[in-house]
C-alpha cells in the first residue's frame, strides 16, 4: 500500500461529514440527493493515497476546529491513533532541538497544526504517565516555557501553545506542585505573564490562557492557584471578549472551576447559605447574579449561557441549590417587556427542566416554565414548547399549553381562512386575541419564518412516544391542506386576513417545502375521508402545477408517496384501495409529463418515485393494470438515454425493478428483438460504454439484485451473465462499480456454495441449485466466469474499500472451503507457484499480466498461502499510519521550519 | 393634459394625450377576439364547417375599430410600442384624414409588416364570394345566437385592410432608435426607451421643459431575446401611463415553457403530432431556442419541425440582423461570428424546416409524427384550420396555446367534438403585478394612470390581492371611451432671452446672491418657443406727420418707473417721522402689517408686506412728504 503523509486528519473530518470524494471524481451538486441515494456522492472513508506531502492542507481545518472550542474532544480522538504513548528516546534527542526553534522568534512555525498535533501527542503522554518525570527528563520543556517569560517578540502561536501545554502538564498535582515551585505558573498565568503585556490583544493568547487554565483546574491545588493569581476575574472580562471563540471559552472554563470548587456527590447535601459556599464559588455565583440583574442583554446572556452549561454538564447536588438560589432572579427577566435574551433563556430553562439533578415539582420550575410561555412571543416560545413537550415527567396542563403556543400559528392560519379549526376543539380557543394574526402577519419573512418553525417542530414531535394525546390530526391536516393551497394559489379565503395572508404565501417555496414534509409525516395517521381527499387532490395540484420548483416536487412525490402507503387496505391484500387507484389513474399522466420535463432533477425524481412505487406494489393487480395501461414503462425506458447522467442512473434502477416485477414492455419493431433480453443487453451496454460513474454503479445494483431474486434473464444462463458482468466491472475506472461487483460476487459464491445469506428475505431458492457435492465440484462455476480473478484483482486494488472487500470476500472463501478438507491440496505445484508470482506482480502495481484459467486446487491453495489476515489488518490501518508516529511529526516540524513559502506553494 | 382612452383592452391599447397643444396617439392595437365569433376559413372547402347547424358562413374578417370619441384626423402623431400594437394602424392613417407622423423603432416596423402582411395573406388567400353585412343591423342582432347577440357596437366592426393599405400606413412612419430625441413642434420631446418584451418594443417619454409623462406598454423584466428594459430613464416622472402588463398573472413564463416542453415530447414520443398556434414572431423565437436546447435530450432530435407562415422565412431572417436590438448575450455573438438566435443552426441541420403555406414543398416533405407551428393563434384563419382538421380526430395528437390573446376553449370551440389533447401553456413575458410594484418604487412616478383592470383582482380570483397594481397614491384608471384629466397642472414655461437683450441688463443686488433686473421686451411665439426680444426703439418724434404704418404701430414706450424692494421698519420709519416734526404718532399692529397713525395730522399710513397706503384726506403736500420718507427706505431699481 503506497502511503503519504497527507492527513489522517484529514481523512477523519471527511469521514465525520461523510462527503469525502475520492480524487477525480465528480463533485455531486444535485440538490435532490437525499435518502437511500445519497450513497452516489460517493463512500464515506475512502481516500485515494496522495504521494505528495501536503503539510499546509492542515492548518485551516486545525484551526477552525480549535476556534469552534470543540478542540479538545477533537483532539482526544486524534490522539487515540498515535501509537507511542511514552516518550521514546528518539523523540528525546529530538526535542531540544525543536524546544529551541519554537522558542526561537527568528523561526516562525508557519503550520500550527503541528502544535496541535504536539500538544495532543504531550497529553497522551501525560494521560498515560507522570508530568514530573517527563519534565526532569526533558529540562528543555522547562526551559522553553520559561524562557516565555522573557521579553522578547514571540509568536502567539507558539505563546498559545507553551500556556496550554503548562496547563497539561500542571494538571497532574506533583506536577503542578514542581511548577508552582519555580513560580512559572504565576509568571506565566499571572499579571506579570502575557496577560499584562502586548501578546494578549492576540486572541490566540487569550484562548490559550483559558485553555491552559482549563486543563490545569483538576485539583484542589489549581483552585487555590485560581484565587491567589486573580485568574477568576480575568475569566471575567473574557466573557465579553471580542472574540466570540474566547468568549465562549471563558464561559465554559467558569462553569468547569465552579464545578471544581463545590463538593462532589460525596461531600454531603450542600447548604442554601452563601456563606457555606467555598470562595471561588461563591464569588462566581455572585458574578452571575450581578449579571442577571444587570440591563445590558449581553450580560445576561452570558450568565444564562453558563447557566446553562452548567446545568446540562453538571447534575450534582448542588445544582438544585443554584437553581433555587437562582431562580427568582430568572423569573424577574420575565418581567421585562420585552423578555431580554430570550433564546438563551429558553436554553436556560430547557436546560435545567432536562437536568435529573433537579426534582422539578419542588423548585417551582413548572410555574417558570408556563409563566415563560405565556411572555415570550410566538417565534421565541416555539423552541420552548417543543422542549417542554419532549420532557419525559411534565404536568399535563403546561404541556397542553406548550401544545396550544406550538399549535398557535396553524391555529392562525386556520381562523384566517374561515375555517373550522377542528372537531376536536384542540385548536379552539387557542386564537382568540387578534395578537397572534398580528405577529403572523407583520411581514413576509416573519410569517415564513414561524410557520416553517412551526411545521418543523411539529414534525419532530409526531414520532415521539410523549406526544400529546389527542393528537389533533384533523386540523393539523386541514392547516398543511390550506398552507398548500395559499402558496399554490388555489386557496379562495374570503377573510381580509386570509387574502393577506394569501399574498404573503404566494409561491413561497420555503412554506411550500415544510408543509409538503409535514404533510408526508401527517399520513401515518388517519384522517376522515374528506380532508383524505383533500389531501391527494392538493398533492395532485402541485405535481400538476408548472410553477412547482423542482425542490417541492420532489417533496410533493415523497408526500405523494407515504400518502398512499398509509391508504387503507383490505385486509389480506396488499394493494392498494380503490380511492388511490382512482388516484393513481389521475397520477400516472402527471408522472409521464414529468418524465419529459426539459429539468433533469425532475425527470429523476419522478423515476425514484417510480421506482418506489413498483416495489412497493408492482406484484399487485391493480397498480400493474394502472401503470401497464400507461406511457410511463415506456418513457422511463426512453430515459435511459438521457443526456444527464443521474436521470440514466435512476432510470436503470428503475427500470430494474419494472423488470423484476415484469412490468416492462417489450419494445415493438425490429431493432429491439425480444423485449427483456434486450433490456439486460441495453444495461450491460450502459455497463460497458457510459461515461459517468452513476449510470454504471445503478447497472451493477440491478444485477446485484437481479441475481439476487434470479431475475428470469439471468436465470437463464447465470454463469455467462456473472462472467460478462465481472468482466465489464473489473475494467471499470470507478472503484464503486468494482466493489459492487465483488457484492455480485459474493451473491453468486453464497448461491453457488447453496448458502444464501440470512439478511436477505427477498433472496428465493437459487435457480442453480445448491451444491452438495465435492468442493471442487462447486468451485468450478466460481472459476468458469473467472470470478478468482477478479477478486485477486481487487485485492490489491489501489483504492482500499475495494481490497478490503476483495479480502472480505476471499476469507469468507476460504472458511467456506476450510472445513471440507477433502479437495487435495496442490501447494507445490509449478501452476501454484507461477499463479503466486503474478499476484506478487500485481501486488507490485503491475497488474497487466492475467492469470489464465484457474483450477479449484490451485485456486485453494493460493488462498491458503496469501496471509489475508494480515492483509486485512493493514488495509483496516488508515492509508497514513506509516507517518503518524510523534517520531515524524517532530522531524516534519524540524524540517518544514523556515520553509515557509514552499509550503504554502504546496498548499491545495 | 388629458387622455381620450380609445381602447378598453389593457394589453391592446390606444389612448391619446393631449399635451401641450399636441395630441399625440400612443399605440393602435387591433383588438380580433370578435373574430371568434366566426367560423373558421378553410383553407380547402370543408363540408363539416358549412354544415354545421345553427352556423352559416360569414365574412370572417371582423376588427373593432374606434369609437368616434374624438376626431383622430387631428392626431398630429403615432407613437408605436411595439409590433402587437400597430396592427389598427391601417384604419386609422388610411381611413380618419390622418396627416401626422408615425414613429417606431425599425424591428417594430418590419415585423409588424410581417404580422399585417401574413394577417392580409390569410385572408386574402381564401376570398369569399359573397360577404353578409345585414346583420350587423340592430334589429336583426338581436336575433342572432348568443355570443354575436351580445357583441357590442358591431357596426364598427371592419373588414380587414389590403396590403395596399398596409403600405400606405407603413410609408407614413418615420423610423427611430431607442433614447432617440424627438423633437414635436418645439412643443414636446418624446424618446424612446427600449422595454425588453419583444425585438425593437419600445417605452416612451413624453417630456417638455417642466413636465415629463411616461408611457409604459409591452414591457418585461424577464431575460430573452431583446434588449433589456430601460428602467433608470423612467425616474421622475409626473404621470406614468403603464398598459401591457402580462394577461396571464398566475402563469410563470418559465413553468410554462417547462409545461410546453414536457407536454411536447409526451406527444412525439407517443407518435403523435404537435400543433403550435402562434404569431410568426415573438414567443416563437424563444420557443425554438427552448427546443434547441430540449430536444436532444429528450431524444426527439429526429423530430421534425415545421415553421409554416407566408412569411416564415422573413421573419426567421429578422430576427438574426436585429443585433443591436438583442440583449447583450446575443449581441455578442454576432463579433464570433455566429448568428444570435440557435434556429439558425436548427434549419441548417435540418430539424427545423420553413413553408409559406402548406400547398407546394411542405405536403411532399411532410413526415409524422412532428411539431408545427403556424398561424392564426385565434384558430379562424390561417394554415392552422387546416392542421385543426387533419389532426383533431385523434388523441395522439396535442395542440398546444402557448399565445394568451385569445381564449383558447373559444378557440377551440367550432372544432368540437375534438379527440385530440388540448394544452393550455400561455407565455406571456410582459410585466406581472410583483415586478410592477419593484418598478414604480425604484421609478417613483407622482401619478399611475392604468386601465381599470389593473387595480382590481381579476374577476374569477377576487381574492388575489396581490393580482393589482399596489401604489401610493392609489392609481388613476381608465376604461375605454373615458377622458381622463391627468392631475397635474403645467405651472412654468420656458422662456428665452436674446443675447443683445440679456446684455442690456443691469441686475442689480437685493439680497446677497439674489440680483434682479427690470426687463422691457416683446415676447415673440413661434412653434411653442417663447423668445424676448428687444423692444424696438421709441419711435423719434416726427412731428405726426407721417402716416404710420400698420406694421410699425408699436406699444408706447413711456418712461418707467422704478421698481421698488425691501421692507420698512417700522420703529425706524417711527423715529424718522419723528425727526421731521411729527409727534403724536401711534403704531397699530395689524393681521398683515402695522398702522401708523398721525393724529395730529389726521393721517393714516398703512404698512403692510407688499404695499404701502397714505391716507390723508386732501392734503397732497404731505401726502408727498410722506411717501418720500416711506421711499427712503425701500431700494429703487
Amino acid at each position: 500500500m503506497p502511503a503519504g503523509s497527507s492527513g489522517t486528519y484529514h481523512r477523519r473530518l471527511c469521514e465525520g461529514d461523510g462527503s469525502v470524494l475520492p480524487v477525480g471524481r465528480r463533485p455531486v451538486s444535485a440538490p435532490l440527493r437525499v435518502g437511500p441515494q445519497g450513497s452516489r456522492s460517493g463512500l464515506p472513508g475512502t481516500l485515494r493515497v496522495s504521494r505528495g506531502r501536503r503539510p499546509c492542507a492542515r492548518p485551516r481545518r486545525t484551526r477552525q476546529v480549535a476556534r469552534s472550542g470543540v478542540g479538545p474532544a477533537a483532539a482526544e480522538g486524534r490522539a487515540a491513533g498515535i501509537s507511542s504513548l511514552t516518550m521514546d528516546p528518539e523523540c528525546s534527542q529530538l526535542l531540544p532541538a525543536l524546544c529551541a526553534v519554537l522558542a526561537d522568534p527568528r523561526q516562525p512555525m508557519a503550520d500550527d497544526t503541528c502544535l496541535e498535533k504536539l500538544l495532543d501527542w504531550f497529553k497522551t503522554i501525560t494521560e498515560a504517565g507522570s508530568s514530573l518525570l517527563l519534565l526532569q527528563g526533558n529540562p528543555c520543556l522547562v526551559e522553553l516555557l520559561c524562557h516565555m517569560l522573557k521579553p522578547q517578540d514571540l509568536s502567539s502561536r507558539v505563546l498559545a501553545f507553551s500556556l496550554r501545554l503548562t496547563g497539561v502538564l500542571a494538571a497532574q498535582e506533583d506536577c503542578f506542585q514542581y511548577l508552582q515551585q519555580g513560580e512559572l505558573l504565576p509568571k506565566l498565568f499571572g499579571e506579570a505573564g502575557p496577560l499584562g503585556g502586548a501578546a494578549w490583544t492576540s486572541p490566540t493568547v487569550r484562548s490559550g490562557w483559558i485553555q491552559g487554565l482549563r486543563s490545569l483546574a483538576q485539583h484542589p491545588s489549581a483552585l487555590h492557584f485560581l484565587a491567589d493569581c486573580g485568574a477568576v476575574d480575568t475569566i471575567f472580562s473574557l466573557q465579553e471578549d471580542s472574540s466570540l471563540f474566547v468568549a465562549s471559552a471563558a464561559g465554559q472554563l467558569l462553569v468547569h472551576i465552579l464545578g471544581l470548587s463545590m463538593p462532589g456527590p460525596a461531600g454531603g447535601p450542600p447548604s442554601l447559605q452563601a456563606g457555606d459556599w467555598p470562595a471561588c464559588a461563591q464569588k462566581i455565583v455572585g458574578h452571575i447574579e450581578e449579571s442577571l440583574r444587570a440591563t445590558a442583554t449581553p450580560q445576561i446572556t452570558q450568565a444564562l449561557n453558563v447557566l446553562t452549561t452548567t446545568f446540562g454538564h453538571c447534575h450534582d447536588p448542588w445544582t438544585q441549590v443554584l437553581w433555587v438560589r437562582l431562580s427568582p432572579l430568572v423569573a424577574g427577566l420575565l418581567e421585562k417587556d420585552p423578555v431580554p435574551a430570550a433564546h438563551s433563556l429558553v436554553d436556560l430553562l430547557l436546560s435545567v427542566a432536562r437536568s435529573p439533578g433537579l426534582s422539578s415539582s419542588s423548585c417551582g420550575l413548572w410555574e417558570t416554565l408556563a409563566q415563560t410561555l405565556s411572555h415570550l412571543s410566538p417565534t421565541q416560545a416555539g423552541p420552548l414548547a417543543l422542549g417542554i413537550l419532549k420532557l419525559q415527567d411534565c404536568p399535563q396542563a403546561l404541556r397542553a399549553q406548550a401544545f396550544a403556543v406550538l399549535l398557535q400559528p396553524l391555529a392562525c392560519v386556520l381562523k384566517a381562512t374561515a375555517q373550522d379549526p377542528g372537531p376536536s376543539g384542540v385548536l379552539d380557543g387557542i386564537v382568540g386575541d387578534s395578537m397572534t394574526a398580528d405577529m403572523l402577519l407583520p411581514s413576509k419573512a416573519a410569517c415564513v419564518g414561524l410557520l416553517c418553525r412551526t411545521l418543523a417542530h411539529l414534525e419532530l414531535l409526531l414520532p415521539l412516544p410523549q406526544r400529546p394525546c389527542p393528537w389533533p390530526q384533523a386540523p393539523l391536516l386541514g392547516a398543511a391542506v390550506t398552507l398548500l393551497q395559499l402558496c399554490g394559489g388555489s386557496a379562495r379565503p374570503t377573510s381580509d386576513a386570509g387574502r393577506h395572508l394569501c399574498a404573503l404565501l404566494l409561491g413561497c417555496v420555503r412554506v411550500q417545502r415544510a408543509a409538503l414534509d409535514f404533510l408526508g409525516t401527517l399520513s401515518e395517521g388517519t384522517g376522515p375521508r374528506e380532508l383524505v381527499t383533500q389531501v391527494f387532490a392538493v398533492l395532485l395540484e402541485y405535481l400538476r402545477s408548472p410553477d412547482s420548483s423542482p425542490t417541492v416536487l420532489k417533496k410533493a412525490f415523497q408526500a405523494t408517496f407515504r400518502w398512499l402507503l398509509s391508504s387503507p387496505k383490505t385486509p389480506g391484500c396488499w394493494d392498494l384501495d380503490p380511492h388511490a387507484l382512482l388516484f393513481l389513474r389521475d397520477l400516472l399522466p402527471v408522472l409521464q409529463k414529468r418524465l419529459c420535463s426539459p429539468c433533469w432533477e425532475v425527470r429523476d425524481s419522478g423515476l425514484e418515485f417510480l421506482t418506489q412505487m413498483t416495489r412497493h406494489w408492482g406484484g399487485q393487480a391493480g397498480f400493474r393494470h394502472a401503470l401497464l395501461a400507461s406511457e410511463v414503462p415506456k418513457l422511463t425506458e426512453q430515459l435511459l438515454r438521457d443526456p444527464e447522467s443521474y436521470v440514466r442512473a435512476s432510470a436503470v434502477t428503475a427500470m430494474g425493478q419494472l423488470s423484476s416485477q415484469g412490468l416492462c414492455v417489450p419494445p415493438a419493431g425490429p431493432e429491439h428483438p425480444g423485449g427483456q433480453q434486450s433490456l439486460l443487453a441495453e444495461l450491460l451496454h450502459i455497463l460497458s460504454t457510459d461515461s459517468e460513474g452513476f449510470p454504471r454503479r445503478a447497472v451493477m445494483q440491478v444485477f446485484t439484485q437481479w441475481l439476487r431474486d434470479s431475475h428470469a434473464d439471468v436465470a437463464g444462463d447465470t454463469e455467462q451473465f456473472v462472467a460478462g458482468v465481472l468482466q465489464v466491472a473489473s475494467q471499470d475506472l470507478d472503484w464503486e462499480v468494482r466493489a459492487q461487483g465483488l457484492e455480485l460476487a459474493l451473491v453468486f459464491l453464497e448461491q453457488t456454495l447453496g448458502q444464501p445469506r440470512s439478511h436477505c428475505p427477498c433472496a428465493v431458492t437459487p435457480a442453480v441449485a445448491a451444491p452438495v457435492g465435492p468442493l471442487a465440484q462447486a468451485l468450478q462455476p466460481l472459476c468458469r466466469v473467472r470470478l478468482f480473478e477478479f477478486a485477486f484483482r481487487a485485492l490489491f486494488d489501489c483504492d482500499r474499500p475495494v481490497a478490503q472487500k476483495s479480502c472480505d470476500l476471499l476469507l469468507f472463501l476460504r472458511a467456506k472451503t476450510a472445513s471440507s478438507g477433502s479437495l487435495q491440496e496442490s501447494r507445490s505445484s509449478p501452476h501454484v507457484a507461477s499463479v503466486e508470482a503474478a499476484l506478487q506482480r500485481w501486488q507490485a502495481g503491475d497488474q497487466a499480466q492475467p492469470l489464465g484459467d484457474l483450477e479449484p486446487e490451485v485456486v485453494l491453495a493460493v488462498l491458503r498461502s496469501l496471509d489475508l489476515e494480515g492483509l486485512q489488518g493493514a488495509l483496516a490501518e488508515s492509508s497514513d499510519h506509516v507517518e503518524k508516529s510523534p517520531q515524524s511529526l517532530l522531524q516534519d516540524m524540524l524540517a518544514t521550519v523556515g520553509v515557509l513559502g514552499g509550503n504554502e506553494a504546496d498548499c491545495y | 393634459m388629458k387622455l381620450y382612452c380609445l381602447s378598453g383592452h389593457p394589453t391592446l391599447p390606444c389612448n391619446v394625450l393631449k399635451f401641450k397643444s399636441t395630441t399625440i396617439m400612443l399605440d393602435c392595437g387591433l383588438d380580433m377576439t370578435s373574430t371568434l365569433n366566426f367560423l373558421p376559413l378553410p383553407l380547402v372547402q370543408s363540408p363539416r364547417l358549412s354544415n354545421l347547424p345553427g352556423w352559416s358562413l360569414k365574412d370572417g374578417n371582423a376588427f373593432l375599430d374606434k369609437t368616434e370619441l374624438i376626431d383622430l384626423s387631428t392626431v398630429d402623431v403615432i407613437l408605436i410600442s411595439n409590433y402587437h400594437c400597430m396592427m389598427a394602424l391601417p384604419y386609422i392613417t388610411e381611413h380618419t384624414g390622418f396627416s401626422g407622423t408615425v414613429y417606431a423603432t425599425e424591428p417594430t416596423v418590419q415585423i409588424g409588416r410581417l404580422l399585417m402582411e401574413e394577417l392580409v395573406n390569410f385572408i386574402e388567400r381564401v376570398p369569399k364570394a359573397q360577404s353578409a353585412s345585414l346583420w350587423k343591423n340592430k334589429d336583426i342582432q338581436r336575433l342572432l345566437p348568443s355570443p354575436l347577440k351580445d357583441a357590442v357596437e358591431v357596426s364598427t366592426w371592419r373588414r380587414c385592410y389590403t396590403m395596399q393599405e398596409v403600405n400606405s400606413a407603413l410609408s407614413k412612419i418615420q423610423l427611430v432608435g431607442y433614447s432617440q430625441k424627438i423633437e414635436l413642434f418645439g412643443a414636446v420631446q418624446v424618446t424612446p426607451l427600449s422595454s425588453g418584451y419583444a425585438l425593437g418594443s419600445s417605452n416612451w417619454i413624453i417630456q417638455s421643459h417642466y413636465e415629463k409623462v411616461s408611457y409604459v406598454s409591452g414591457s418585461s423584466l424577464l431575460t430573452t431575446h431583446p434588449q433589456p428594459m430601460d428602467q433608470a430613464s423612467l425616474k421622475n416622472s409626473d404621470v406614468l401611463i403603464l398598459t401591457g402588463l402580462t394577461q396571464i398573472p398566475t402563469a410563470n413564463p418559465d413553468g410554462m415553457v417547462g409545461e410546453f416542453c414536457s407536454n411536447l415530447a409526451l406527444t412525439v414520443r407517443n407518435g403523435g403530432n404537435v400543433l403550435v398556434p402562434c404569431y410568426p414572431s415573438g414567443v416563437i423565437y424563444d420557443l425554438l431556442e427552448c427546443l434547441y436546447q430540449y430536444i436532444d435530450s429528450a431524444g426527439l432530435s429526429n423530430i421534425p419541425f415545421y415553421f409554416i407562415s407566408p412569411v416564415a422565412n422573413s421573419s426567421l431572417e429578422f430576427s438574426q440582423i436585429f443585433a443591436e436590438w438583442l440583449c447583450h448575450n446575443k449581441q455578442t455573438k454576432v463579433y464570433l461570428p455566429e448568428p444570435p438566435f440557435p434556429h439558425a443552426e436548427l434549419i441548417q441541420t435540418n430539424k427545423l424546416k420553413h413553408y409559406p403555406s402548406l400547398h407546394g414543398d411542405f405536403s411532399s416533405d411532410f413526415r409524422q409524427p412532428c411539431v408545427v407551428f403556424t398561424g392564426h393563434p385565434s384558430l379562424r384563419f390561417g394554415d392552422v384550420v387546416h392542421f385543426m382538421e387533419l389532426w383533431g380526430k385523434s388523441s395522439l395528437n396535442t395542440v398546444i396555446f402557448t399565445e394568451p390573446d385569445f381564449s383558447y376553449l373559444e378557440a377551440l370551440a367550432p372544432y368540437q367534438p375534438l379527440a385530440m389533447k388540448c394544452i393550455y401553456c400561455p407565455i406571456d413575458t410582459r410585466l406581472n403585478f410583483i415586478q410592477v410594484s419593484k418598478l414604480l418604487k425604484e421609478v417613483q412616478p407622482l401619478h399611475v394612470v392604468c386601465p381599470e383592470q389593473y387595480t382590481q383582482p381579476p374577476p374569477a380570483q377576487s381574492h388575489r390581492m396581490d393580482l393589482m397594481i399596489d401604489c401610493q397614491p392609489p392609481a388613476m384608471s381608465y376604461r375605454r371611451a373615458e377622458v381622463l384629466a391627468l392631475p397635474f397642472k403645467r405651472r412654468y414655461e420656458k422662456i428665452e432671452i436674446m443675447p443683445e437683450l440679456a446684455d442690456a441688463l443691469v441686475p442689480m443686488e437685493i439680497k446677497p446672491g439674489i440680483s434682479l433686473a427690470t426687463v422691457s421686451a416683446v415676447l415673440h411665439t413661434k412653434d411653442n418657443k417663447h423668445v424676448l426680444q428687444p423692444p424696438p426703439r421709441p419711435a423719434q418724434p416726427t412731428g405726426g406727420k407721417k402716416r404710420k404704418r400698420a406694421s410699425e404701430d408699436i406699444p408706447d414706450c413711456k418712461v418707467l418707473k422704478p421698481l421698488l424692494s425691501g421692507s420698512i421698519p417700522v420703529e425706524q420709519f417711527v423715529q424718522t417721522l419723528e425727526k421731521h416734526g411729527f409727534s403724536d404718532i401711534k403704531v397699530e399692529d395689524t393681521a398683515k402689517g402695522h398702522i401708523v397713525l398721525l393724529q395730529e395730522a389726521e393721517t393714516l399710513i398703512q404698512i403692510e408686506e407688499d404695499s404701502t397706503h397714505i391716507i390723508c384726506d386732501n392734503d397732497e403736500m404731505l401726502r408727498v412728504r410722506l411717501r418720500d420718507l416711506v421711499l427712503k427706505f425701500l431700494q429703487k431699481f
